[in-house]
This record gives C-alpha cells, structure tokens and sequence, in this order.
C-alpha cells in the first residue's frame, strides 16, 4: 500500500424518513481491499452509488488521490477510474455480451476488437466467456463475468464490488477471490460490500462497518474474530433458532419426474425432479439464483400446473390443480419477489391478506368477501409476527423489506399449512426478523408441516434444513442429509465451478504482468 | 430544482379532488382557447356549463343530460372494468354499433308484429351483439396473444362499414324511397326504448343506473372484483393468489362488450331511430375519458358521464348561439384527459421544490 | 366488372405512394418502441401533422415548408405525451389514446378553414431518360421526393440500431431502463427524443396523405392508418426492413381494394373498405406469437427513485 486512493469524510445523504449514510468517513488505500460491512438496509448501497456519481450527498467531501472528488454522474466517475459490479445486475438481457460490455465503458472500440480484447481479458483473468453470446441465456454466475470484465476493460482504479458472492457457488467464489487477488496485486483497490464475514476475513485488508447508515467502527479482519464482527454489524448479540423435535412424520409431498418448460424466455426448464418431503421435515434447496428455483415454486403453487402425477400430496395427485386448489388441500407458497409476486405494492395490507387466505379462511361467501373477517386475519398476522406497520390499512409498499417479508410468511404459516414452499424467505431482511422468520419455520415444522426452504443463503440452508438438496440448470441434485456436509460438497451439488478451470489463473498470471 | 418523492401510499383526498382540479384547469385553458377563437371566454364557459342546467331552457336540456350521458356511463362502466386490470378495450365505438344492430336487426326482423316481447329481445340482442364484437379481441387474446388494443380498435373500422352495409342494403327501410336507413323504431311502439319521450327518459337510463350499482357491488364487495383489481395492480401476484387470466380477460372484454352493445340499443331504438350510415358519434371514444375522469370508480364514472353530457349539450348550445366550432368540445374533452393524467401524479407523488446548492 | 381497367404498373407505383405514409409513421413508432415506449397517439399526431403540414403550403404557397410544419406539428403534440409519460409517469395506454383523441378535435378545429381547399402540389421526380423507361420507370422513378426519403429513413433507422452507439444507448433504454440509468445513461432524456423522432414522423406522415397522396384535407382522413401503422411494428417484429415489406404489402392491399372498388367488382364496396382493417387483425394474429423482438421495457415507466 503506497498511499490513499479515496478519501470519504462525513458523507451524508437523507431520504424521507431514512438517514442512509449520517456522516460517513474512511479511507480506501492504493491496492487495498477493502469491505464495506453491513446488514441489509445499513446504507451500504447508498454510499457506493454516490461514490459512482448515480447519487448525489447531502453534505460531506471526498477526495481521489488528494483531488476533490465530486462525480455528477457514472460517467465521471468511470473516467477517474471508479468501475462498478452491480449487486443487481446492470446488464441488458437481449443484447449480447460484447453490446453490454460496450455500454458500459465510456469510449468501445469498434465492435470486431472489443470482442477481442473481452476474449483477451476473459482468458487473462480466467473468467472464459464468449462475446457473442446474448446474455440472457447466461448463467448467474457468467453474467457477473459480463460485469467483471465490462469493468477491468476500462483499468480501473478502484473496483466496487456489491455483494458479488450471492450468485456463485461456492467453487466460483474461490476463482474470484483468486482474480480479486490478481488484480489487487496489480495495484487496484477494491471496495468489497458484503455481509459475509468469512468471505470478508479471507479477502479483505481492512473492513469499514455500517450500521443504520453511521460508521460504527473499523477493523483488520484478519485479526477480527466473525463474532465481533457480527455483533458490531448488527449491534446486538444474535440468537440462534432453537429446534425442538426430530421426530419425522410420513411423506407428506411427493415430486417425481416433474418437467416443465418456462413460461419466459429467459426462463430455466426444470428437467425430470424428484423428490419427497415428510411431515416435520424442512427441505432446504440451495442453488445459484436463475437456475429454476421461480419455476419449481410456482409448479409447486399451482401458477403452472402440469401433469397430474408429478405433485402428490398425501398420495392425491394434484400437478394439474390452481394455486386455490392446492390451497384448499394444504399446499401453500411465499415467492421471493415481495412486492409484486408475494403482494401487490399498492393494495392494503388487509387485501394483501386476502390475497391468499381466501379459500383458508373462509373470507368469501358465494364470492362475496367478509372485509372484516379479512381486518381481522390482517391484524392476527400483523400481531403474530410482529409486522411493525401503524395497521392493516396500510399499503404493502409502505412497509420495510423485513416487515413485508414477515408479513408474507406470515400469512401463509398462520393458515396452518400442510406444506409450505418458501423462495428466499429472508432476503434483504434484518437480523433480528431473519432469525424471527427462520424460528417461525421451524416451529411450524416441529408442528408437523412439510416445508421447502429454496435459498441462495447456504447458511440459512444449513441452520435449519433436515435435508438438504440444489438446483443446478434446473435439475436437482441428490437430496442429502443437512448435517456434516462439507462446504465443498455442497458447492458441487451447485454445480461446481460450472466448466471453469481453477488452475487457470495461476498459469496465465506470468504472462499478463 | 423540482424533485418527485413517491407517497408511501396513494393519496386518498387526492385521487378525489384531482378530477376536480382537472376539470377547473380545463376550463380556464378552454377559456383561453375559445378567447383564441375570438369568442368571449366567459360566455362560452358559462353557455356549456351553466346555460344547460341553469338557463332560460334549462328544462329542455336538462333530460337531455341524462339522454346523453346514459351511453356514457354505461360503457364507461364496462371500460372501466377492463381497464382496471389493464385490459384495453378501445373499440366500445365498435361494440355500440354492433349493439345497435343486431338489436335493431332483431326489432325491425318482427315488424310490424307488436309484442310484449319485442324489445326484450331486441335488449338482449344487442348485448349479445356487443359481447361477441367484443370477445373476437378477447378470444385472440387469450389464444393467440393478440394485441387487443389494435383488434378492438380495427374493429370500429369494420363495424362502420357493417353499419353502412346495413343501412344500404339488409337494413333498408323498404318503404324509404331509395333513402339509407332503416324504419324509424319510435314508430314502432314495441320497439322503442323511450319509457316517456316527452320527459326524455328511456330505459338505457334504468341499465346505466343498475349497470353503476352493479359494478360498485362487483369491485367491493366481490372476490372477482378483487381479482380484477389485483390483476391491474400486480398480475403476477394475480397468478399466484389463483387467478385464471384467460376467464378475466374473457370476463372483462365480454362485460364492456355487452354493455356497450347495450348502449348502442337504446340509442338505436331511442334517441336515434333508425340504423345509419352517421349512427355514431363518438360515445365509445368518449366514454375513454368518462371512465378515467371518473377515476374507474362506478360513482365516479356516473358523475364523469353526466359532466361529459353537459359539455356535448352546452357545446351544441354554444355551436348554435356562439358560433363555436364543435370540434373545440372535441378539443376541450382531450384537454380534459391530458390535464386528467398530468394531475394524477399528485395522487402518487409528492413534488418537492428544492433550491439547489442549500445541500 | 372490368379487371383490365387495372394496370399492374399503376397499381405498383400507386401502391408505393400508399404505404409511404404508413411506413413513415410506423418506422418513427418502431423507434419510440426500441426505446421502451408505447405511444398509442400515432393517429393524432399524423391527423395533426396532416392539417399542420396542409395549413402552411396552402399559406405560405410551398409543401416543402408544409412537410416541415407537419413534422414540427407532429413532434409539438408528441411533447405533450413525453411530458405526460415521462414526467407526470402517466400510463402510456391512457396518455397516448389521450393524444390521439386530442389530435383528432384540435385538427378539425384547425383545419375548419381549409375544407375544399387543393394544396400546392408536389413536384414529382423526373429524371429524363430513367424516368422514361417502360415498367420500372413509372414504378421506380416518377415518385414525390417524399416517397424516397421514406425508404432512405428505414435503411438509416437500421444502420442507426444495428451499427451507431447511439442506437445501441436506445436499445438499451427499451431494454432495461433501470440497468440503463444504473449505467449513467439518461434514460428520459433517450425517451423524449425518440418521442419526438416518432412525433416527427407520424406528422410527416400525415401530411403525405394531406398534400401529396389526396391531396386535400378532411376531417378524420387518417382514418385509422395511425392504428395500422403500431400493428406494423408488431408485424414487423420491431425490424425495420420489415416495416417497408408490412408497408407495402398494406399499401398493397389498399390500392388493390380501391381498384376492386372502381372495377366494380361484385363484392359490395363496404366489403372492401373493411378489408385492410381485417387484414391487420389477421396479420396481427399470425405475427403475436413472434415477440422476440419487443424491448423488454417496453410501456413500462421509469422513475429513478434513489
């Protein structure tokens, strides 16, 4: 480390109702890996979008290589040398891969040797990809590829990277940790945004840790125990859900041989799944996002029914029945996507409520809706599950994530389902209501549901699944007990390293310096 | 600087008072427009608005409102539906045509048998006229994915020929001299939908009423209404809570289909007679902005018909008195709409001023 | 009936001059879809382009400065619908049927004055010689300029998309606004200038019917060519050479219809009329499956919130 590349001090930016980052400071050095840390909604987000120049502060200064640093827009911060790995990808599905390199880079060349130079960098820093590829066929982990090598076409100087590991197997990691290396060797400086601690101690040189948008400390997290870490991030000490019964029950939901195309075209085909779920028993699938986890939730739902035979419940064969069908026989469902799939951002949560629980909890008859039975299953969910929300009146967009995402658990658990799938039940949600929700699965589990758990969270997967299975290109693995697998196995149950050689960056490291 | 802030949750006071507010800043930009057409703004504002309920004729004019503005509210009624769950169906002017045919098909096919019967039937064929009119879009739809916003809207098209070829040929009053057009359906008592001419009421009036009723039971108080709603809102949520889209779209085009159809009806065996080339004028297109003005809300709609209704009475006034062009109504009910949508950003946004540089 | 009273080569060449305003409405539609935007007004900006484009030659004596007007016509009414969509985030159903209704009462208010009115005519191509050649001449040479710019307009609105930055930034827009925005491109402002672009175009359109294909003006003469013109970009599949066969083959059908009509064919005239409309819906049908090429974005709004 020779010197400081950036500088932020006392960054400030307010949205209504929320402070997202209240006087922020730190230093990222020159070659420096450094980690942003914080729980979801600490102002991680924020605080790198105005370091792209997408976001303007309130108040507060920063400085690149001693220089006021003040970027009005990404292009200015991209021709200081600031490139960006979006959390959410910022790639365009229908375009291919060299078009989307191209639209983020200030100056492309023509588009003959753009292609070349993406096969260029793509092999130097083993990260193989195709530039005529669309990009919409890729897989989760390729199109963060796109991303990766959209940014170091362009020699950055620093490097953001926003929660890249959330889409990669476990192998994929190791590889791009190995890049993140190189490229650190090289003299770039990487600002590291995660909330996992163990990818964090392993990577970074320094950590700079969030919470509520303030700065609350600053660590080596090599020297910093993950449990220090953790609590300084969430400010709390953390509970750990308790499970109370081993005792398994018959098999309750039975897949075999289900197939389905998708409905979109940049879906994933689920191919030939297989597989039971007891009473009592939590089902945990893991599997990189966008290989089929959207699709086997709704065959599960009922949105895309298919043949009769493949879903039995109870030995009934239900594969052709509608979400309200199966609801009717005990099959319930949270999708991942909150607002929009799980709820409709502008309806009232007592709609909301409705939304599923008609059939349930008799709240229609000959069609006509009990509104006040419905107020009344809004308000027993809000009070169960400790949705903080002034009352059910209230639109399902005006709620945090977390409390949102309480509330669609919630509403399912409370219709005491004989089983429930749930995708992603704790995305971008807090501590303190993640362990909230988990504990309310396995409650409801001890109480002799059958549940599937599909997430991209292994460790949430491996905290309270009996069994544990992942989805790869929309097949499903082998289902395996939970308890004793390695990180290793499960990371080739994901799919490994999906086709790309680990060695190949160590041989080609020579050549490129 | 100017900076939108999106409200936690629509505002309710708002989404009330914006027609309002709609309808003020139309009148004062119309004002400008007629004083632009070198009319006096004043006189022409109050000749449309206030001289039809208000003045030395009011009472002439004043049935007229219910006369003009029952089509409107009935097929804004069904548009709305439609609408709600974001299925477009442009093409009422079509459904009302067909409506009126088929109904009209059916009174003039029993002439001159007079029955009790007759205007049942006929009541019943124009529905049926306007529903099937309406589920070709629906069924393309729902089969092959068609966009129905240009099928509904090809549609009118075609329904215009039908109604030329219809009063040209099939339809023809035989005893017409050679005339386009059908026997009038006043003449023909038992055909006709006047309950009493004099006082300018006929039953389209009685279906618009019912048709406001219905619908405000159906959006809430009914699970389908819910659906329609939800649909509109967040039609993958739609899906998942088990709504069948192929049963809505088929519902909600066959709805506004069948109640445009039905306007057309009563036009058809009422206010206008007879099937003719000039049959229509409009009120499938217009019922657009009756049902956005009146916020798709059933009561909203019937005030934004009867609002809508004044404005084509007071405009054929000011046309007579005035001078005034009937096309600047036309411009003027535009106006309303543009004005319309702009405004219904307050509703789910909050605009904030800022200056710049206080940061 | 007399089939020979039709020529083929009158047919062709009348045919041309029939899709051209088709074509020039469609090809400014398909851009304004490229970059994730429906606007349904493209009937009230061409019957507003129309009565602009036919007001200014008759004043001012010259149809070049009437075609001018018709596209600045064209592109002002256009505005209305880029502010209502892109700044009051209205609904693109809503605001464009707005401005087609709109466009529809302001252009028989404008046009009150000039009914029976004959604008001043077009100077058509004529080469000597090339003009002169038997067949393709009077198909492929005797044209109004206005004609040839259409196609050049298709070939540059390709080059744009397949080959310039600037079209790969607007296909990126329709594509994803929010990953356009993320990458600094300023989405509304790509939006509002493929508006006006499809503004312009549906005006110019317009008052091709009005001063060269009539040329005179009524009320209502676009009599739904507008409409046909956004099922053409669906049939096109959003490419632009297909615009230019989809254009042809209505113009095609069109003129073949209007000569059906003056031969005096058995089938009664009403029968006829209707045939394109039907035409569309049939097209429409066949090409629905085919959405590959639809921007993903496309009638979605976009507000960048934090």
């Amino acid at each position: 480390m020779t010197g400081t590349l950036l500088s932020i001090s006392g960054l400030t930016k307010a949205y209504p109702g929320v402070v997202a980052n209240d006087t922020v400071s730190f230093d990222i050095g020159e070659g420096e890996v450094h980690a942003l840390l914080g729980e979801n909604g600490a102002g991680k987000s924020t605080l790198v979008k105005m370091i792209y120049g997408l976001v303007k502060p309130d108040s507060g200064t920063m400085t690149w290589k001693g220089q006021p640093f003040t970027p009005p827009e990404p292009k200015a911060a991209r021709a200081a040398g600031v490139a960006m790995v979006f959390q959410h990808f910022s790639l365009f599905d229908a375009l291919n891969v060299a078009e989307n390199v191209a639209l983020g880079m200030e100056d492309p060349p023509q588009m003959g040797d753009l292609a070349r130079r993406i096969r260029e960098v793509s092999e130097t820093y083993g990260l193989p990809l195709d530039p005529n590829r669309t990009v919409g066929d890729l897989s989760a982990g390729e199109r963060q590829r796109v991303e990766i090598i959209r940014c170091l076409l362009q020699d950055p100087k620093l490097l953001i990277m926003d929660e890249p590991t959330s889409v990669l197997t476990p192998q994929e990691v190791e590889i791009l940790f190995e890049t993140l290396n190189k490229l650190k060797a090289e003299g770039t400086s990487i600002l590291y945004i995660s909330h996992k601690l163990e990818e964090i101690r392993t990577l970074c040189d320094h950590a700079t840790i969030l919470r509520l948008g303030k700065n609350v400390g600053e660590c080596v997290p090599a020297e910093t125990s993950a449990r220090d870490m953790a609590e300084l991030m969430v400010g709390d000490t953390l509970q750990t859900p308790t499970r109370t019964t081993e005792k398994k029950g018959e098999v309750v939901l039975d897949v075999s041989g289900l197939s389905l195309e998708p409905s979109n075209p940049f879906g994933t085909t689920l191919k030939n799944i297989h597989f039971t779920v007891r009473a009592g028993e939590i089902l945990g699938l893991g599997g990189v996002a966008g290989n089929g986890q959207d699709e086997l939730l709704a065959a599960l739902s009922g949105e895309t029914p298919t043949w009769p035979d493949a879903i039995k419940v109870k030995g009934n064969e239900v594969g052709n029945l509608g979400p309200n069908a199966r609801r009717g026989l005990g099959i319930l469902a949270a999708p991942e996507e909150r607002l929009g799939h799980a709820a409709a951002p502008d309806m009232s949560l007592t709609e909301n409520a409705l939304l599923t629980g008609a059939i349930r909890e008799n709240l229609t008859s000959n069609g006509f809706v009990n509104w006040s039975g419905t107020v009344e299953f809004a308000e027993n969910i809000i009070k169960t599950f400790d949705v903080r929300t002034p009352g059910p009146h209230v639109a399902a967009r005006a709620l945090s994530g977390g409390n949102l995402q309480k509330f669609v658990v919630g509403r399912e658990v409370l219709q005491r389902p004989e089983v429930l799938v749930v995708n992603q039940p704790t995305w971008g949600v807090d501590a303190a209501a993640a362990a909230a929700i988990r504990q309310a699965l396995l409650d409801l589990a001890a109480n002799g549901a059958a549940i599937i758990v599909i997430s991209q969270d292994l460790d949430e997967l491996m905290e309270i699944s009996d069994r544990f299975g992942a989805l790869n290109e929309g097949r499903l693995s082998d289902i395996r007990p939970a308890a004793g697998l390695s990180i290793d196995e499960i990371g080739l149950m994901m799919g490994g390293a999906h086709g790309m050689e680990v060695a190949h960056v160590g041989e080609t490291e020579g050549a490129s310096a | 600087m100017i900076a939108l802030e999106k409200r936690p949750m629509p505002s309710r006071t708002l989404s009330m008072a914006t027609p309002l507010i709609a309808v003020v800043i139309t009148m004062i930009a119309g004002g400008l427009l007629f004083a632009a057409l070198g009319k006096n703004p004043f006189e022409a504002i109050r000749t449309i608005f206030w001289d039809p309920i208000f003045g030395e004729f009011a009472f002439y004019y004043r049935p007229q409102l219910l006369v003009k503005g029952a089509p409107l509210v009935l097929i804004a009624i069904g548009l709305s539906l439609g609408f709600k769950a974001g299925i477009w169906n442009i093409g009422a002017e079509g459904q009302y045509i067909m409506g009126a045919i088929c109904g009209a098909g059916v009174g003039l096919a029993f002439y001159p048998t007079e029955s009790i019967l007759i205007f049942p039937l006929m009541i019943l064929a124009g529905a049926l006229g306007g529903w099937a009119w309406a589920m070709i879009p629906a069924l393309l739809k729902v089969k092959f994915g068609t966009n129905e916003i240009l099928v509904s809207l090809m549609l009118v098209y075609v329904a215009e020929q039908l109604l030329a070829s219809m009063s040209l040929g099939l339809l023809k009053n035989p005893d017409g001299h050679g005339f386009p057009g059908s026997r009038n359906l006043n003449d023909y008592p038992s055909a006709t939908s006047w309950i009493n001419e004099a006082a300018g009421l006929h039953w389209g009036m009685a279906f618009a009423f019912i048709a406001v009723i219905f619908s405000y039971v159906l959006l809430n108080r009914h699970i389908l209404g819910f659906n329609i709603r939800l649909t509109g809102e967040a039609p993958r949520a739609a899906r998942f809570s088990g709504v069948n889209p192929t049963r809505l779209i088929l519902f909600c085009l066959g709805a506004s289909g069948a109640l445009a159809g039905l306007a057309g009806l009563f036009e058809i065996s009422g206010p206008s007679g007879q099937v003719s080339i000039d049959f229509n004028v409009g009120y499938g297109f217009t019922a657009i902005i009756v049902a956005f003005l009146g916020r798709l809300h059933p009561v909203g709609i019937l005030l934004a018909g009867l609002l809508m209704a004044l404005t084509y009475i007071g405009g054929e006034i000011a046309q007579g008195n005035l001078g005034l062009p009937s096309s600047a109504i036309q411009v003027f009910q535009g106006m309303l709409l543009f004005f319309l949508l702009a405004l219904d950003l307050l509703t789910n946004y909050r605009v904030k001023f800022t200056v710049k540089g206080t940061a | 009936m007399d089939l020979s009273a039709i020529n083929p080569v009158l047919l062709i060449a009348s045919l041309m001059v029939a899709a051209t305003p088709l074509l020039l409405a469609a090809i400014g539609e398909l851009v304004v879809e490229k970059a994730g935007v429906l606007n349904l007004g493209v009937e009230g900006m061409m019957i507003v382009g129309a009565i602009s484009g036919f007001a200014i030659s008759v004043e001012t004596g010259s149809p070049i400065l009437g075609l001018v007007a018709a596209m600045i016509g064209g592109a002002v009414l256009s505005l209305l619908f880029a502010f209502l969509t892109q700044f009051a985030l209205a609904n693109q159903v809503a605001s464009g049927l707005a401005l087609t209704l709109f466009g529809l009462g302001l252009s028989a208010l404008m046009g009150q004055s000039y009914v029976g009115i004959k604008p001043p005519a077009m100077a058509k191509l004529d080469i000597p010689v090339i003009s002169d050649i038997p067949v393709i001449g009077p198909i492929l040479f005797s044209h109004d300029p206005v004609l040839y710019i259409g196609i050049a307009l298709i070939a540059a609105v390709w080059a744009m998309l397949k080959f310039s930055r600037a079209g790969l930034i607007l296909r990126a827009v329709g594509e994803s606004h929010d990953a356009a925005h993320a990458l600094g491109y300023n989405v509304i402002r790509v939006r509002i200038l493929a508006i006006m672009f499809g503004g312009a175009c549906a005006g110019l359109g317009g008052a091709y019917i009005s001063l060269i294909r009539v040329p005179q003006w009524t009320e209502g003469m676009t009599a739904g060519i507008g409409w046909i013109a956004l099922a053409l970009v669906v049939f096109a599949s959003w490419k632009p050479w297909r615009v230019l066969l989809g254009a042809y083959l209505f113009g095609g059908i069109n003129v073949l219809q209007l000569n059906l009509q003056a031969a005096g064919i058995a089938i009664p005239v009403e029968y006829l009329a209707m045939s394109p409309y039907l035409i569309t819906i049939l097209v429409l049908v066949i090409m629905s499956a085919d959405k590959s090429g639809a921007p993903a974005s496309l009638g979605r709004t976009f507000h960048a919130s934090q």
